[in-house]
């Protein structure tokens, strides 16, 4: 082995090697939380950020305003009172608005109840989004007892400049026979 | 760095004379004892993973079920997957490593001796686990050798920890050799020996080593997510706790996929130096050859997602990974055409090790196509999860990689037990491989294109036949294997003498000294011109 002292050293390039594998060992982990900011960041996987449907709604176009009315009935044979706590509102495209709707149940039994909703002129149908709504569910409610109800909504920006008034109409629809195992769980509890 | 090498002086100049018994082989430091101790693992590890094969297709034989139970079969197909990938591929390259490398670039030993002896003999108690949780309640892993989440999390039996385990000690075996070849290759080689004229299997195995070290760390970051999910309520892998089951699969793939170059990079470099022997020509293209490997260490880092288009993933990236995985045939390309180029008006003959070669130059090159198929999007959703991926696979890994060790052996033998091996029964083994091989694996293609789902125990009638003609192939290539078993105990035991260089063409270091190589080879450095 004369030529020993002219040799590089073995441990320093061990030590980078072994230093490479902690490397790669912590950047597999690494990768946990890289694939959620990197889902987040790009909408991938099916992951929406909370900023990307704020932002939708951001642009208000505080130039035109729409009216939109609310008209509600129960269906045949239905006993609930059912109606909005205001008949309409005028908001502008991309506002945000909240608007209650009061239902009561006069009978002795616990009923419950499903919105089914409608949308006039159709094409505005396209532009009126609900963030939150009584109609996505069943609505459970107990014998001889009142509630308000909410829906959140806004109007798309891009809604056609013709459409100066949106009718949103709601039935309501006795579910009791055909309720939901939700629903069911949510209006025994405060019975017994 | 004095110390190793002081003790590696010190073995040289007073243990000329190698211990006798079992000692010999449990304390060896020797790179050729290790050598051929992977290379004797990884084959009866071959026989093992191949046993496992069998009962696979015994029970394929026809539909229904027959000999073992759907449970007993999924342990089956997921154990020969993990045995034949990390206990018989990929020792028997570090068992080649270990013995050709230090006599290919002039040097005494491997670098580090005694972490060598470690990396070898931790292997056979990682088997050991492996193998012992078959027996346990509930079975071993029969989550397939992918152990894809919730699979290997919360619908596995009780011993994935010792699968988890197992798998551990295998990756810090091979991230120890690969550490090994790493310090040899920059640090050992004789004067002269310039990185440009190392011969291209060290050339394949300098690269796979940093692969290894690469990727191996991620695999047991993996298992151990694996472990955690199962035994110690992380949620990782499960989305009722905010963990998410598809990114298993990307880190699992950003191993995985390295890793097939990992199986496949070192027969490149054993088929360069094969054809040209045999040829009588100088290799057309090394450098070429050279950074054709390093292209396609490169690009194995980003096609992973290949291997998992039907999760759902956004066109951009389906696009992104199609033409990544289809770029990386331009590299493999140019390496098929040296390979043809060296043979061009050759003088070529007929061996053993260069049938094996040529052998591997077509079906690997068969098994390249198919993956080109499986690379396009639109298409891999019918071939997801088929027949046809297990043909593409097995035509890669069993008449690309095992054959070119095959042929490797048969290089290699008259240097290592300085006998020739018995020709005829070679050229019978080269056959009876090469033909059944094919009626094993290329019916699979028809199964998977006609819709075979693959990883099941039982499949519709229509499959009936081509099933029962890939069982025949089975049994036949694991009966070929026995013949091979035979041969070398023959050639072990004695036969024609081997001279210092058995083939007339062959160019190297490693021809230089005599045959049987010496226990000790190149204690003073050779000239290299």
């Amino acid at each position: 082995m004369a030529e020993q002292p002219t040799k590089p050293d073995n441990t320093r390039i061990i030590r980078r090697l072994l230093l490479t594998v902690v490397g790669m060992f912590a950047f597999g982990f690494a990768l946990v939380p890289l694939y959620n900011v990197f889902c987040d960041i790009t909408g991938f996987n099916g992951r929406f950020t909370d900023g990307q449907a704020a932002a939708n709604t951001r642009s208000v176009d505080t130039n035109r305003t729409v009216n939109v009315q609310f008209i509600t009935r129960v269906n045949k044979g239905m006993p609930w009172g059912f109606e909005p706590e205001v008949s309409s509102v005028r908001i502008h495209p991309g506002e945000t608005k909240v608007v209650n709707f009061l239902a009561n149940n006069p009978t002795g039994q616990n009923m419950i109840a499903q919105a089914i909703p409608s949308v006039a002129p159709g094409e505005a149908s396209l532009y009126l989004n609900k963030v939150e709504c009584f109609c996505f569910n069943q609505q459970p409610l107990a014998a001889e007892s009142k509630t308000a109800m909410p829906m959140q909504f806004y109007l798309d920006p891009d809604i056609p400049e013709h459409i100066h008034t949106v009718t949103l109409s709601y039935t309501m629809y006795d579910m009791t026979e055909n309720a939901t195992p939700d629903a069911l769980a949510a209006i025994a509890q405060p019975v017994n | 760095m004095s110390t190793v090498v002081g003790e590696m002086d010190q073995h040289d100049d007073h243990h000329h004379h190698a211990p006798s018994g079992i000692t010999r082989w449990l304390f060896t430091t020797n790179h050729k004892d290790i050598g051929s101790m992977y290379l004797w693992f990884s084959f009866i590890m071959f026989l093992v993973g191949g046993s496992m094969a069998m009962v696979i297709r015994a029970e394929l034989f026809q539909p229904g079920l027959q000999l073992v139970d759907p449970h007993f079969f999924n342990q089956m197909t997921t154990v020969h997957g993990l045995i034949m990938v990390f206990g018989a591929v990929m020792p028997a390259f570090t068992g080649l490593a270990n013995w050709m490398i230090p006599m290919m670039i002039g040097a005494p030993d491997m670098a580090l001796p005694r972490m060598n002896n470690w990396s070898f003999w931790i292997l056979p108690f990682a088997f050991a686990i492996l193998l012992a949780s078959l027996f346990m309640e509930g079975g071993g892993p029969a989550f397939g050798w992918t152990f894809y989440a919730p699979l290997s999390t919360t619908y596995s039996s009780d011993s994935t920890a010792l699968f988890v385990f197992s798998v551990h000690i295998m990756g810090i075996s091979s991230i120890m050799g690969a550490i090994n070849v790493i310090v040899t290759i920059m640090n050992m080689r004789a004067p002269g020996m310039s990185y440009m004229k190392m011969p291209l299997f060290v050339w394949t195995w300098f690269i796979t080593a940093f692969l290894l070290i690469a990727v191996m760390p991620v695999l047991a970051g993996a298992v151990t997510m694996v472990l955690t999910d199962k035994y110690f309520g992380t949620s990782f892998f499960d989305a009722a706790g905010g963990g998410d089951p598809v990114m298993f699969q990307h880190i699992f793939w950003f191993f995985g996929h390295p890793e097939v170059y990992i199986m496949i990079l070192p027969s490149f470099g054993i088929v360069s130096a094969i054809i040209p022997a045999f040829s009588r020509k100088r290799l057309f293209g090394y450098s070429s050859m050279v950074y054709a490997t390093a292209a396609i260490a490169g690009l194995s880092f980003l096609v992973w997602a290949h291997h998992m288009f039907t999760t759902g993933m956004p066109v951009f990236a389906e696009l992104f990974f199609m033409y990544c995985t289809m770029l990386i045939s331009v590299p493999t390309g140019v390496k098929v055409f040296n390979w043809v180029a060296t043979m061009w008006r050759g003088s070529i003959s007929f061996e053993t090790p260069m049938l094996f070669a040529l052998a591997f130059v077509i079906l690997f090159t068969i098994g390249g196509f198919s993956g080109l198929m499986l690379a396009i999007t639109p298409v891999d959703f019918q071939y997801h999860d088929t027949y046809f991926v297990v043909a593409h696979f097995h035509y890669v890994l069993v008449s690309g990689a095992i054959f070119s060790i095959m042929a490797a052996a048969y290089y290699w033998l008259p240097k290592w037990t300085g006998h020739m091996y018995d020709e005829g029964l070679a050229k019978l083994h080269f056959w009876a491989s090469l033909i059944s091989v094919n009626v094993l694996f290329f019916p699979m293609h028809f199964a998977g294109l006609a819709g075979m789902p693959r990883r099941i125990p039982d499949y519709s009638v229509q499959f009936a036949d081509i099933n029962q003609i890939v069982s025949i192939g089975g049994f036949a290539f694991g009966l070929s294997q026995l013949i091979f078993l035979w041969l070398v105990i023959k050639c072990v035991k004695g036969g024609k003498k081997a001279p210092a260089k058995p083939w007339e063409g062959a160019e190297g270091l490693e021809w230089t000294v005599p045959s049987p190589a010496p226990y000790h080879t190149f204690d003073t450095p050779p000239e290299v011109k």
